[in-house]
């Protein structure tokens, strides 16, 4: 009874701050449609190149369609093989198209010929769109030739992705920005909320009540629980119905794996709080330990295998790390839990290690 | 009731509370008088149990301050120096937390609170940060109240709040005292002191004294004169150059004055000598201020 007034209590709080508002319940979608919509790089003017052996009518025709596009500016004849390398690595060309030798010839003959389409697939955005791009024109000109001869010819797009061959983070930014949304509501608010009782001089009037603190803490975790909850929810819905981002594994599991990393990051927004004194510091503590190397170090914008060692070490203790991996595996890839057993049990002891320090950092007085 | 027994505290660098030992019966209103950062929070902390003495002991109730802070903590009312309540939060939403967090409701002791609370009756639909500094106080102490404590802990409940409200918040402590509730309340205010049964003068983490205002100014051994003239500014100057005199302190329209000989007549024509006309002379009966000041003199 009394624990429910406390949370009521910090509902109204949150309810009444439009800021706080604004922050855990518009960032999530405003997050969502950021990164799912307005980040999409407009592909236009690419550099391409191509290499032709063949050099016939048909190659020239695809090329001429390609470079009469508004897509591609076509940059470089190519005259080896060797050249594709250079030309990708002097950052000539972010798409090569190669065609096979005699290509029109066997098109004609065998009524099939292959192109290869090497894109630069560092932003991997890009690269998708640009062999999708480059595919259409392709399959415009089948299209013709269907229309011209009456032979179904076959033109096989051979698409090859440089430097990021797997495409990993094409769906990256669904469980990256589910664990920047989380170590965001879970982290940082939790801790200023705590911090704002201790600043404003509340914490003195309830530390001085029967109350007993472990409970004050979870009173004012509670909100923030139930809107981490509400969000993934949210997020959920977005990129299900709005960005197409199916959810292909098993819902339960994934709802498990968040519930995990929700208490990972509340009890570091405990942790947080019994050490800062301010608002300010608290914020700053969790925008620079928590916030900055969930958006550089967890794999959400830079590929974790591509980081130097000491980087890749340092984003083992990031909690969002293993997480978004972990959502990754279970949302993207459809995987079943024994392939997230590891990030499971590494978050599970991440749980145990911070409830032990903030007992031990708790404080039942005033400093 | 409330004892303490050599308790100190020290800061990193700053002595806050140097071997504090007083104690307060049930029912009395004890005064904690002294200037800021004299250590009244330190004091009142470590009584409700917020912080811990470095050594001594004290109790609260008979509860100890260390060992049964759980248990006080269900007994004690407290009302920080600082405006403690939620700002976001209305008036009666403020009450109604304060009453839950303490296992009660607002109608079980609505009699306690009942003639803080009808002041703030029509404004109890708006939140806290619009209330007047007044209002804000009596919300306070509505809510320290509201679980009908055995003692109540006051810091500086007066600081920043406009004389009438100040005047009718000592009245409120009155009828509060008449319910039995022991009464803890500290104040930069030296006409506030008159108010308390007994006190205690705090300054740089010691008690100078503690008795009844009475007592306090009892212990004033000098007669006590009282001194205007025309030239306000110049007089203050020249009571602290002239020979006879002991100390001269400025207090509003008149500067107090104690002489090394009781000769106010020789004061007179001293004053006179150096130019004062309309030089008032008078006897008068020491305050709280003038004891203090007395007492703080090197």
């Amino acid at each position: 009874m009394m624990f429910l007034s406390f949370v009521k209590k910090e509902f109204l709080h949150i309810f009444r701050d439009p800021r706080t508002m604004l922050i855990t319940l518009g960032m999530p979608v405003a997050q969502i449609i950021l990164f799912g919509f307005a980040i999409t790089t407009e592909v236009k003017n690419v550099r391409m190149a191509v290499f032709d052996p063949s050099h016939d009518i048909s190659t020239q025709r695809i090329i001429s369609r390609m470079q009469a596009s508004e897509y591609f500016d076509m940059t470089q004849v190519l005259h080896t093989a060797d050249d594709i390398n250079s030309a990708f690595n002097k950052g000539k060309a972010e798409l090569v198209a190669v065609f096979s030798d005699r290509f029109d010839e066997n098109l004609l003959r065998a009524g099939k010929a292959s192109v290869q389409l090497i894109a630069d697939a560092t932003d991997p955005n890009q690269a998708a769109m640009l062999t999708a791009y480059a595919s259409n024109i392709i399959a415009d000109y089948r299209q013709e030739l269907l229309r011209e001869h009456r032979i179904p010819f076959l033109i096989e797009p051979e698409i090859q992705m440089l430097y990021n061959p797997q495409m990993k983070s094409a769906y990256n930014f669904v469980p990256g920005v589910m664990g920047l949304i989380l170590t965001l509501i879970c982290a940082m608010m939790t801790s200023i909320a705590i911090v704002r009782e201790k600043e404003v001089g509340t914490m003195e009037a309830l530390l001085v009540s029967p109350l007993r603190p472990v409970w004050i803490i979870l009173a004012k975790v509670a909100p923030y629980f139930t809107l981490s909850i509400v969000n993934i929810i949210s997020i959920l819905l977005l990129s299900v119905f709005v960005l197409d981002v199916p959810v292909s594994g098993s819902m339960f599991w994934l709802a498990v794996v968040a519930l995990m990393f929700i208490i990972v990051a509340l009890l570091l927004g405990i942790v947080i709080s019994s050490v800062a004194t301010t608002q300010v510091t608290a914020m700053l503590a969790s925008g620079m330990l928590l916030m900055m190397p969930v958006l550089l170090l967890s794999g959400m914008i830079f590929p974790i295998e591509n980081m130097p060692v000491i980087l890749q070490w340092i984003s083992n203790i990031i909690p969002a790390r293993w997480f978004i991996t972990a959502v990754r595996k279970v949302m993207i890839e459809g995987l079943g839990v024994s392939y997230v057993a590891k990030e499971l049990a590494i978050l599970a002891g991440m749980a145990v290690f911070l409830i032990a320090v903030s007992v031990k950092t708790f404080k039942i007085r005033l400093s | 009731m409330i004892s303490c027994l050599g308790i100190s505290k020290k800061y990193v660098s700053v002595e806050a509370l140097k071997d504090i030992t007083f104690e307060v019966p049930q029912g009395e209103i004890f005064g904690v008088i002294g200037p800021d950062g004299a250590g009244k929070t330190t004091l009142f902390r470590i009584l409700t149990t917020l912080m811990l003495a470095d050594s001594g002991t004290a109790t609260v109730n008979g509860l100890d301050v260390v060992k049964d802070y759980r248990e006080i903590r269900n007994h004690v009312g407290y009302m920080p120096g600082r405006f403690s309540l939620y700002r976001d939060l209305t008036v009666e939403e403020n009450l109604n937390f304060f009453a839950k967090v303490f296992h009660t409701t607002v109608k079980e002791n609505y009699d306690l609170v009942k003639d803080i609370y009808v002041q703030l009756e029509p404004f109890r639909k708006r939140r806290a940060d619009a209330l007047s500094g007044g209002m804000k106080q009596k919300l306070a102490l509505s809510c320290a109240l509201i679980h009908k404590p055995a003692a109540l802990f006051l810091d500086e409940p007066t600081t920043g709040v406009d004389p009438v409200s100040r005047k009718e918040f000592w009245g409120m402590l009155q009828n509060l005292k008449r319910q039995g509730i022991t009464i803890l309340v500290s104040t930069p205010y030296m006409d506030e002191a008159a108010l308390c049964d007994r006190m205690a003068l705090i300054r740089n983490g010691s008690f100078l004294a503690i008795d009844t205002p009475e007592g306090i100014t009892a212990q004033f051994s000098k007669p006590l004169w009282a001194v205007r003239s025309n030239r306000m500014s110049k007089l203050l100057a020249d009571l602290r150059a002239g020979d006879g005199v002991e100390s001269c302190f400025a207090f509003g329209d008149r500067h107090h004055v104690t002489l090394k000989r009781e000769e106010p007549g020789r004061l007179r024509e001293y004053l006179a000598n150096q130019g004062h006309q309309d030089v008032e002379i008078d006897r008068i009966q020491p305050g709280i201020e003038d004891c203090f000041i007395r007492l703080t003199m090197p």
